[in-house]
């Protein structure tokens, strides 16, 4: 375990057998079933079969193994122009949510990394209660709030500052507001736990040269903290681009997410090779930004151990 | 620095009524005797209608008891399979297939939940088709394969949490307990463990909520009749505002606030006795 570092290509017995438990479980359930759903979506679509499609392999006649690749499924996702506009919205809800995230949690991750030691821990409590409440119940009180005759409608109808309810259900707006809402205390955490390191005798230095303190923060504190602000921005995109509850509860249904076509085309047309391409299609599109946030993840892990 | 700290402060404060505000309402909310939900019915309320409502609701009773096994379950089995994960990608140092590891144990952790439930429901059918041709066996959906599927997006959750912990930990105590003569097993269970044992228990406790919250990968992998709690709720809400999931949200919450309070107390507690002890083995060295 704690031998002196040299590199052993082969670990001892036990070390191995330690790490083949979690490897094997990985590979079986979450690379393989990659794989199936890559298989899935170039096979043929067989509304009649049970499960409803071709294999992509099969034994003809003369006994020879025939592999068949069908593009039909990402064909139609390339022109159907339901499929197109679900992308470019969802990619557009995702950025906006991230970027209404950071103007709110960058201040309040500041405030926090300024506070006496004593009160961070307080506040940093606060900001992550709500997470461990549950995410569905959080966005349903949402519902209560943003609906036509809901709390914020009565409130601003009370206080005579519109006349008649604004429609705020069913709409982008709602889906902003369930996205930033849930997603906060992603933003918080990195920029907070990045912010805490920060020199403040850099400011002061800032200062003394005459350095007046919004040019400061703006000059220091912001480059300083680029990668809290990269890893807090990927935490809440990623998985906003995915997102499948928020738009159900509180979106409108003319304006769809990708998720929300990806389970209709599965459980509603019963199309799996479709659904599997938008799956596919999905991963491809978050590689990007899922392979940028694992170097941060890396280099974070690295700088914890130095 | 004076104007920006006041603005700082305001927005954190701003920040925190948003994070609140929704949640307090729901608990009002849970009182009140209108069907109507947000619509305050003063003659009646408060009242506890909807509580009772709630508890004689045998659906969600029966949902409720099958969540808590399948997060029970999911929480342990994600708990010993994200430490074994964080143990080899901390304490094993290179060896062949560690990159690869490490890319499998974060990727489920980004992986959009509609693409974890598809891939695993698309992977339970193919096991089950080949079960029936080879076997002629047939198993159906539900808890089980809920389980599998939750503790598979979960562990990576444990093992980031057991990886950061482990890396500012020092290893010169499992050391020297290898110089003496112990044996890994024996270190891991003496040393390491009790060494990690706060991180482990947040990940229990993560993946529990993680597990006891999930509607999208459940709904996939779920058969017909396993209807887990978040698959009720989410059912009912999806028809607009139900004050019984209000009174149901309050019962949460209560739980939950409690539950993460004491946890949190009881890690505080085992920190500082464990870094008292430390100072009381450096002063007596």
């Amino acid at each position: 375990m704690g031998q002196p570092a040299r590199i052993r290509l082969r670990l001892p017995a036990g070390q191995r057998a330690v790490v083949a438990i979690p490897y094997v479980w990985l590979l079986v359930l979450f690379l393989i079933p990659l794989l199936i759903v890559l298989e899935i979506s170039f096979a043929q679509f067989a509304p009649m079969a049970r499960p409803p499609y071709e294999s992509i392999l099969r034994w003809a006649e003369d006994g020879v193994l025939r592999l068949k690749l069908q593009f039909d499924s990402y064909q139609y996702l390339l022109n159907e122009p339901l499929y197109v506009s679900a992308w470019f919205y969802s990619i557009k809800v995702a950025a906006i949510s991230t970027l209404l995230c950071l103007l709110l949690g960058y201040p309040m991750a500041y405030a926090i990394a300024r506070c006496p030691p004593t009160s961070r821990n307080v506040y940093l409590m606060l900001v992550m209660l709500p997470f461990w409440t549950s995410f569905l119940l959080r966005v349903y009180a949402w519902i209560g709030l943003l609906k036509t005759d809901g709390v914020i409608n009565n409130v601003l109808l009370w206080l005579n500052i519109i006349d008649e309810p604004l429609q705020m259900m069913n709409t982008s707006f709602a889906v902003y507001v369930g996205i930033v809402y849930s997603y906060l205390p992603f933003m918080i955490l990195p920029l907070y736990a990045n912010l805490e390191k920060h020199d403040l005798t850099l400011l002061e230095a800032a200062q003394d040269l005459g350095c007046g303190p919004i040019r400061a923060v703006l000059r220091i504190t912001l480059p300083l903290s680029m990668p809290g602000i990269v890893a807090g921005s990927l935490l809440v995109f990623i998985p906003a681009v995915g997102e499948y509850v928020i738009p159900s509860l509180l979106g409108s249904s003319d304006q769809l997410m990708i998720a929300k076509l990806l389970s209709d085309e599965f459980f509603m047309n019963r199309d799996w090779p479709r659904a599997s391409a938008v799956a596919i299609a999905m991963v491809l599109l978050l590689l990007v930004p899922i392979l940028i946030f694992q170097r941060f993840q890396n280099r974070t892990l690295q700088a914890a151990r130095a | 620095m004076k104007t920006r700290g006041w603005f700082s402060r305001v927005m954190l404060w701003l920040g925190l009524a948003f994070l609140y505000l929704p949640i307090v309402l729901l608990v009002v909310f849970s009182f009140n005797a209108s069907r109507l939900v947000t619509v305050w019915d003063a003659d009646d309320s408060p009242t506890l209608r909807w509580y009772r409502a709630l508890l004689t609701d045998h659906a969600v009773l029966d949902a409720a008891w099958l969540s808590i096994r399948v997060a029970a379950m999911t929480a342990t089995g994600a708990a010993i399979l994200g430490t074994l994960t964080g143990l080899a990608l901390v304490r094993f140092g290179p060896f062949r297939g560690r990159a690869f590891l490490r890319g499998l144990s974060t990727a489920p952790l980004v992986m959009p939940e509609v693409i974890t439930g598809l891939s695993m429901l698309l992977l339970f059918v193919s096991v089950e088709q080949v079960c029936r041709a080879a076997f002629g066996w047939q198993f159906d959906r539900g808890i089980v394969t809920i389980t599998l599927a939750h503790i598979t997006f979960t562990m990576t959750y444990v093992a980031v949490v057991v990886q950061s912990r482990l890396a500012s930990c020092d290893d010169s105590l499992e050391e020297a307990a290898l110089d003496l003569g112990a044996r890994p097993a024996k270190v891991f269970f003496r040393i390491t463990v009790p060494m990690i044992a706060p991180a482990i228990l947040s990940g229990w406790l993560l993946a529990f909520t993680l597990s006891w919250d999930d509607v999208v990968v459940s709904q996939f992998v779920s058969g017909p009749g396993a209807n887990t709690l978040p698959m009720v709720i989410f059912s009912k809400v999806r028809l607009g505002v139900n004050p019984s999931v209000n009174a149901f949200a309050t019962l949460m919450v209560l739980i939950v606030g409690t539950g993460v309070l004491v946890a949190a107390w009881w890690l505080k507690r085992v920190e500082k006795r464990r870094e008292r002890e430390m100072r009381m083995a450096e002063a007596g060295q």
